[in-house]
């Protein structure tokens, strides 16, 4: 039995994978045809004499920074909220109120940042606001999953007796919970800012600001040199937010 | 024991100093970011708002439109699929020439390669990194442009993010395993290939393809957010719906989102544990 | 009356019987030490009087007023009047000895006060005052998991005394200390309890630090009280049989530490 699925799921993947070119109709002759391969390169050929004029430059700066602003103030708002919900969902409020709020952190989880992007530039309008907010709520959902575990997991004696103390619950909670989770709280929380720069710089193709929107109105306008530039900007972002979390998780051991 | 003086507190100074330092990041932050929670409740963006999200209830479920939906997902599956299948064909050969475990010159210096071997690997691991740190997304864009609207982009974006990163981690295993017998082989003069095969790939291919599933459950997800720029999918029709103002399509293509991401979280929970 | 009990009873959530039937009045300024067996009970009479268990049975007064007759509210306001010093005091490992100390009176502070303790410290000189009569003064702005267990003991206790409340309750307070340091200790409760007037009652499992601190000695066996006499009347024969084949059971272990976890979310 165990040897005919080692045979036949091989040849079942083999068969997805040869529907799915099918299923497509792309034909790879053509795609990787002369024609087609001479068309790519000229196209990527623009894209070889990056805009690098001091303009160009400075724009480019602050849609970094607006990139970075985006990720930082959305993970801040998501850590709040990923709080908020972590309590009913680490079973502090009643078995209703914790199912509601799992509910909804799954919700929030489940749909992706462009997504909710794209939701929150109807609702909101074009610009780094709505991006924030897509990267706060989606965030929220992440965060709030993983602080609920860590809550859970957390001894709950400490706090008890802040309350046989006559402590009320915020107080038990500040006191006897939060700094047994805290170190944790901010691991994750600072994990998932490392994840939201990468995301923070794409989600303005749906309009929600950052370095995204200036490369894709570039590229709508047919800009290929100011279009490098940015896709530049982005690499160094990126590989400079892995060398920078890299060294510090090594340097901290969060890890 | 009243009038005693406090104690100094040690931390209060550095306290303030991290507070002040907080608020001086996040004040030019908050202003960059443009956070204005009031949009959302603002009259008009909230009324819109509302009947676009009044009309999530009940999903669109007319026969044409699930024909659509049905091949729309269809869609989805097989652009990650065969994305994922043009990877491996990238990144196979590039783990092989970006991996030491390979080196000729490393047989007989104790692990070590020559400079000039190094030298060599270095190209390739510069092109895998620079393959997966421009997000896939970028790469549907820029091919959207390329090749045109379609599938097609979104597939060869996904080919080349992922041949990045799966070439990274398979280079990384190769080199994880136990080196021994590949060393052997290679010092009694077989060819690297045959080397590889017989000597990397045993211990390596349970590690390799329980990654490569992973990968694939996150090209699904990716292939539905590539629609958004027009690489085609589930994606473009949530757009192509949101822009209409559609609530009830949205709705049923979001269900259709999530149930294909749990799915294809169980199918590659079961295959990872078939396989390790 | 500090505390008033007939016919008390306790059963636990599994079911077991811990305590039956036990009558017990406190005045005022009175010092009580509770002896008896592992096992005996000791721990959950305790909890019992500070609120902590809510008896299966009988009559409870507790400073006045039936705890379980209270609102939720109006019982918490009575629990700030009740100070119970842990076994091994459950303090979160990384918080400062100042912030634990000062967390006695929460209490009594409202919320906003109590929150903006945890940023600064607003009474260091209450909490250095209360660790001074421990000799703990230079550990006041270290972190909890940086003292021993006798050193974390007398955090709790120094919290406690911080608290000011009207009934001190100790379980086992001096269990991790050494014997002339544990004696120390027993006299600053005694101490604090004479100079205020108010009722200390504590488990000890070392008989002769009961007889020599506490003028009124408990005997609690199979979660009945045995006897209770002033310690002058106690007698060889009921040490013995209050003893008698004691299991050498093990003691209940402290609650595990956390595990850290480790940071492992995959990236899509």
């Amino acid at each position: 039995m165990r040897r005919l699925a080692n045979v036949l799921l091989p040849l079942a993947l083999l068969a997805a994978v040869a529907a799915s070119f099918g299923y497509l109709e792309i034909d790879l002759g053509a795609l990787f045809g002369t024609d087609s391969l001479r068309q790519m390169g000229d196209y990527a050929g623009s894209f070889l004499h990056p805009d690098l004029s001091p303009a160009h430059l400075q724009a480019i700066g602050r849609g970094a920074l607006e990139t970075l602003a985006m990720s930082a103030v959305g993970t801040l708002l998501a850590a709040g909220l990923g709080l908020l919900l972590a309590l009913p969902a680490g079973g502090r409020c009643g078995m209703l109120a914790g199912g509601a709020a799992r509910l909804l952190l799954n919700a929030l989880r489940a749909i992706p940042e462009l997504v909710w992007a794209a939701l929150m530039v109807l609702a909101a309008g074009l610009g780094p606001n709505a991006g924030t907010l897509a990267l706060a709520l989606h965030t929220a959902g992440v965060l709030g999953r993983l602080f609920a575990e860590a809550l859970e997991n957390t001894p709950s004696e400490p706090a008890e007796a802040v309350r046989l103390a006559g402590g009320g619950r915020i107080a038990a909670f500040c006191y006897g919970t939060l700094p047994g989770v805290w170190p944790q709280l901010l691991a994750y929380s600072l994990y998932r800012w490392e994840n939201n720069i990468r995301m923070a710089s794409v989600l303005g193709f749906v309009g929600a600001g950052g370095l995204g929107q200036m490369l894709y109105l570039s590229l709508s306008l047919f800009q290929q040199a100011q279009a490098s530039t940015v896709i530049l900007a982005m690499l160094l972002l990126v590989l400079g937010v892995d060398a920078l979390s890299g060294w510090s998780r090594q340097r901290w051991l969060w890890s | 024991m009243l009038n005693r003086a406090a104690p100094r507190d040690p931390a209060a100074l550095p306290r303030l100093a991290l507070s002040l330092l907080a608020v001086a990041l996040l004040w030019p932050g908050l202003s960059l970011s443009e956070l204005d929670l009031g949009v959302l409740l603002h009259g008009d963006s909230a009324a819109t708002m509302g009947h676009f999200v009044a009309a999530f209830w009940p999903p669109e479920h007319g026969r044409e439109f699930l024909e659509l939906l049905g091949r729309a997902t269809l869609e989805t599956l097989a652009i990650a699929t065969a994305g994922m299948s043009l990877a491996l064909l990238v990144a196979l050969p590039a783990a092989l020439l970006a991996s030491r475990a390979l080196s000729l010159s490393a047989v007989h210096r104790g692990g070590r390669p020559a400079w000039w071997g190094a030298l060599l690997r270095w190209p390739v691991r510069g092109l895998l990194i620079v393959l997966r740190s421009v997000p896939e997304i970028v790469w549907a864009l820029l091919f959207v442009r390329a090749v045109g609207l379609g599938p097609s982009a979104g597939v060869l974006a996904i080919a080349i993010t992922y041949a990045g990163m799966l070439g990274k981690v398979y280079a990384e295993i190769f080199e994880s395993v136990d080196p021994r017998p590949a060393r052997a082989l290679l010092g009694s003069g077989s060819p690297r290939l045959a080397a590889f095969l017989y000597g990397i790939l045993p211990n390596a291919a349970a590690e390799m393809l329980s990654y490569t599933v992973y990968r694939w459950e996150c090209a699904i997800r990716a292939s539905v957010v590539m629609g958004f720029v027009g690489a085609g999918g589930l994606g473009q029709q949530i757009d192509l719906s949101m822009r209409m103002f559609a609530g009830g399509e949205v709705a049923s293509m979001l269900l259709t989102f999530l149930l294909l991401v749990l799915l294809a979280d169980q199918l590659s929970r079961l295959l990872r544990e078939r396989w390790t | 009356m500090t505390l008033d009990l007939s016919g008390v009873g306790l059963t636990h959530a599994n079911g077991q019987v811990a305590l039956r039937d036990i009558d017990l009045k406190i005045a005022p300024g009175e010092r009580v030490a509770i002896i008896g067996p592992s096992g005996a009970g000791k721990t959950s009479l305790l909890r019992l009087l500070a609120t902590a268990l809510q008896p299966a049975g009988g009559r409870l007064e507790v400073l006045g007023a039936d705890p379980w007759r209270l609102s939720a509210a109006a019982r918490q306001k009575l629990r700030a009047r009740i100070g119970l010093i842990h076994q091994t005091p459950p303090l979160p490992p990384r918080q400062r000895v100042v912030t634990t100390v000062l967390a006695g009176r929460l209490g009594q502070w409202s919320l906003g006060k109590g929150l903006l303790n945890l940023l600064h410290p607003l009474d260091s000189a209450g909490a250095a005052a209360a660790l001074a009569r421990l000799d703990l003064t230079e550990k006041l702005f270290e972190h909890c998991d940086q003292l021993s267990g006798g050193q974390l003991q007398r955090v709790g206790i120094a919290r406690v005394l911080y608290q000011a409340p009207e009934l001190i309750l100790a379980d086992e307070p001096v269990s991790a200390m050494d014997p002339v340091l544990a004696g120390h200790t027993l006299g600053v409760l005694n101490e604090e309890a004479a100079r205020r007037g108010i009722a200390l009652l504590a488990s000890l499992h070392a008989v002769d630090l009961a007889l020599a601190h506490f003028p009124r000695i408990l005997g609690v066996r199979e979660g009945r009280l045995v006897f209770d006499r002033p310690a002058q009347a106690l007698t060889q024969a009921e040490l013995d049989a209050l003893y008698a084949n004691e299991q050498l059971q093990s003691r209940p272990a402290s609650p595990p530490a956390t595990t850290p976890h480790v940071l492992h979310i995959p990236r899509c």
